[in-house]
C-alpha cells in the first residue's frame, strides 16, 4: 500500500524480494546497502539467525530521487526463503506494492523456484492480491555458477506473465541495481494508474 | 479501494497529533508515534531526532505481525498490548481501531501503570478519530478522489527519467 504524503510530497513503496531459500535476497539488499551513498539509504535491518539465514526479514528503505518535487522512497523488504517460514512470508507481503522474483539458476534449484512461485501466488491470493495485477520482475540470480541453466532456457520456464527477467550475480552486485531500478519503475507506474487514493494519504488540495 | 485503505486530511493528522501530544505529556513518555500494519509510520511526537523512526516503524509492525500469529495459534483475535521493558527504556505497544499500531517509549521519568491509563484514554480518542474518518469516506467519496489529479502531475517520463542517470 503505497503512502502518499501530500504536505511533504513524498512517496513510500513497498517492494518485496521474494524467492527460495539461498538465491541471494539477502545479498541484493545488502549490494544496494553498501553502495548507495548514506544520505539516500536508511541502516539494513536483518532479522537472521545465527548462520545468517533469513528469520523474518529484511529491510532498507532508499531514496531513489525526485519525481516533480515529489521525494520518492522505497522499503525493500526480503522474506526468509526456507519452506517453513511460511507465516513470516504472509506477514512480510501485507500492503506490498511490487515483488521482485529472486530465482536460483542452478538446475538443481529449478523445483525450489517453481515451489516459490506457487508459495507466493498462494500467499498474494490470501491477501487478496492476483499475482496479475501485482508490479512483478523476475531477476535471474547467481549466473556466475557453472551449475547455471541457460539464462533463456531457465526465463522461458519461470515467466509468469511477460515480466522482465534480469540475468544477475548479486554476489558480484551484476544486475543488482538494474533489478531494483525496474521494479521501482513499474511500481511508480502503476502507483500512477490508480485512480483512487490508497494507504494513508494526506490529501491538502481536497477542498 | 481495498478496506484497508485510509484516507487522512491535514486536519485528521492535527487531530491525531493532538491526542498524541496530550499522550505523551501526561504519560511523561518521550515518544509517541502510529504506524500502520504494514510498517509504515503515520505520523509521531517527542525526540524523534534521535532514534531511527522509519526503522522504529518497520520492526514494530514486524513484531505485532508475529504476535498475530501467536494469537491466531491460541485461537485469539489478537493480542491488543505488547510490552518491552529495558533497563532504562521501555516500549508499549497497542492496537487501535485494529488496525493502526501505538507505541508509546518511555523511561524512568514514567511508569508502566500510568502509560496503561493514559493509552487506554488516548486508544478510545483515536478510535472514535478513526470511525470518524471511515464514517467520512463512506458518506463523501466524491472528497476522497483528490488522489488522483495530485499524482497526475507525475508522467510516465517523469519516472523513466528518475533511472536513466
Ligand atoms: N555464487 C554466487 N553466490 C551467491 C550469489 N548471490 C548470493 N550468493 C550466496 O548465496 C548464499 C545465500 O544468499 P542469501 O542472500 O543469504 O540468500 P537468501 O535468498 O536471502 O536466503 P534465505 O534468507 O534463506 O531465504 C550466500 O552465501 C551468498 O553469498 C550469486 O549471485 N552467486
Ligand atoms: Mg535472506
Amino acid at each position: 500500500m503505497a503512502f502518499v504524503d501530500f504536505s511533504a510530497r513524498e512517496i513510500h513503496c513497498k517492494i518485496v524480494y521474494y524467492g527460495p531459500g539461498l538465491g541471494g535476497k539477502t545479498k541484493n539488499l545488502q549490494y544496494l546497502h553498501e553502495r548507495t551513498a548514506p544520505s539516500r539509504r536508511g541502516q539494513l535491518i536483518s532479522l537472521a539467525t545465527p548462520n545468517e539465514r533469513t528469520l523474518f526479514f529484511d529491510f532498507l528503505p532508499l531514496d531513489v530521487g525526485s519525481l516533480r518535487g515529489f521525494q520518492t522512497r522505497l522499503h525493500l523488504y526480503t522474506v526468509p526463503g526456507q519452506v517453513f517460514y511460511d507465516a513470516a512470508r504472509r506477514a512480510i507481503l501485507r500492503g506490498v506494492d511490487g515483488i521482485v522474483f529472486v530465482a536460483d539458476s542452478q538446475e538443481a534449484r529449478l523445483a525450489a523456484n517453481f515451489e516459490s512461485i506457487r508459495n507466493l501466488e498462494k500467499n498474494l491470493r490470501e491477501q487478496g492480491y492476483e499475482i496479475a495485477d501485482v508490479p512483478y520482475v523476475l531477476q535471474l540470480n547467481k549466473r556466475d555458477l557453472p551449475s547455471a541453466m541457460p539464462a533463456d532456457e531457465l526465463a522461458r520456464r519461470l515467466v509468469i506473465k511477460g515480466e522482465p527477467a534480469l540475468e544477475a550475480t548479486a554476489a558480484t552486485g551484476a544486475g543488482v541495481f538494474e533489478t531494483m531500478k525496474a521494479i521501482a519503475r513499474l511500481v511508480l507506474l502503476d502507483l500512477r494508474k490508480r485512480r483512487t487514493p490508497s494507504g494513508f494519504s494526506r490529501a491538502t488540495a481536497a477542498s | 479501494m481495498s478496506p484497508a485503505d485510509l484516507v487522512l486530511f491535514e486536519e485528521d493528522f492535527r487531530s491525531l497529533r493532538e491526542i498524541l501530544r496530550r499522550l505523551r505529556q501526561e504519560s511523561g513518555a518521550s515518544v509517541v508515534l502510529l504506524v500502520d500494519k504494514n510498517g509504515q509510520r503515520i505520523t509521531s511526537v517527542g525526540d524523534v531526532e534521535a532514534l531511527d523512526m522509519t526503522a522504529l516503524a518497520s520492526l514494530t509492525a514486524g513484531n505485532v505481525a508475529a504476535t498475530d500469529g501467536l494469537a491466531r495459534i491460541l485461537g485469539e483475535r489478537e493480542f491488543s498490548v505488547l510490552l518491552h521493558e529495558g533497563e532504562k527504556e521501555n516500549i508499549h505497544v497497542s492496537i487501535v481501531a485494529q488496525r493502526v499500531i501505538l507505541v508509546v517509549i518511555f523511561g524512568d521519568r514514567s511508569s508502566l501503570g500510568l502509560v496503561r491509563l493514559r493509552v487506554r484514554q488516548a486508544g478510545a480518542e483515536l478510535e472514535r478519530t478513526f470511525a470518524e474518518i471511515t464514517q467520512r469516506m463512506d458518506r463523501e467519496p466524491v472528497l476522497h478522489s483528490g488522489f488522483e489529479p495530485l499524482l497526475a502531475e507525475i508522467t510516465d517520463e517523469d519516472i523513466d527519467r528518475l533511472f536513466s542517470e
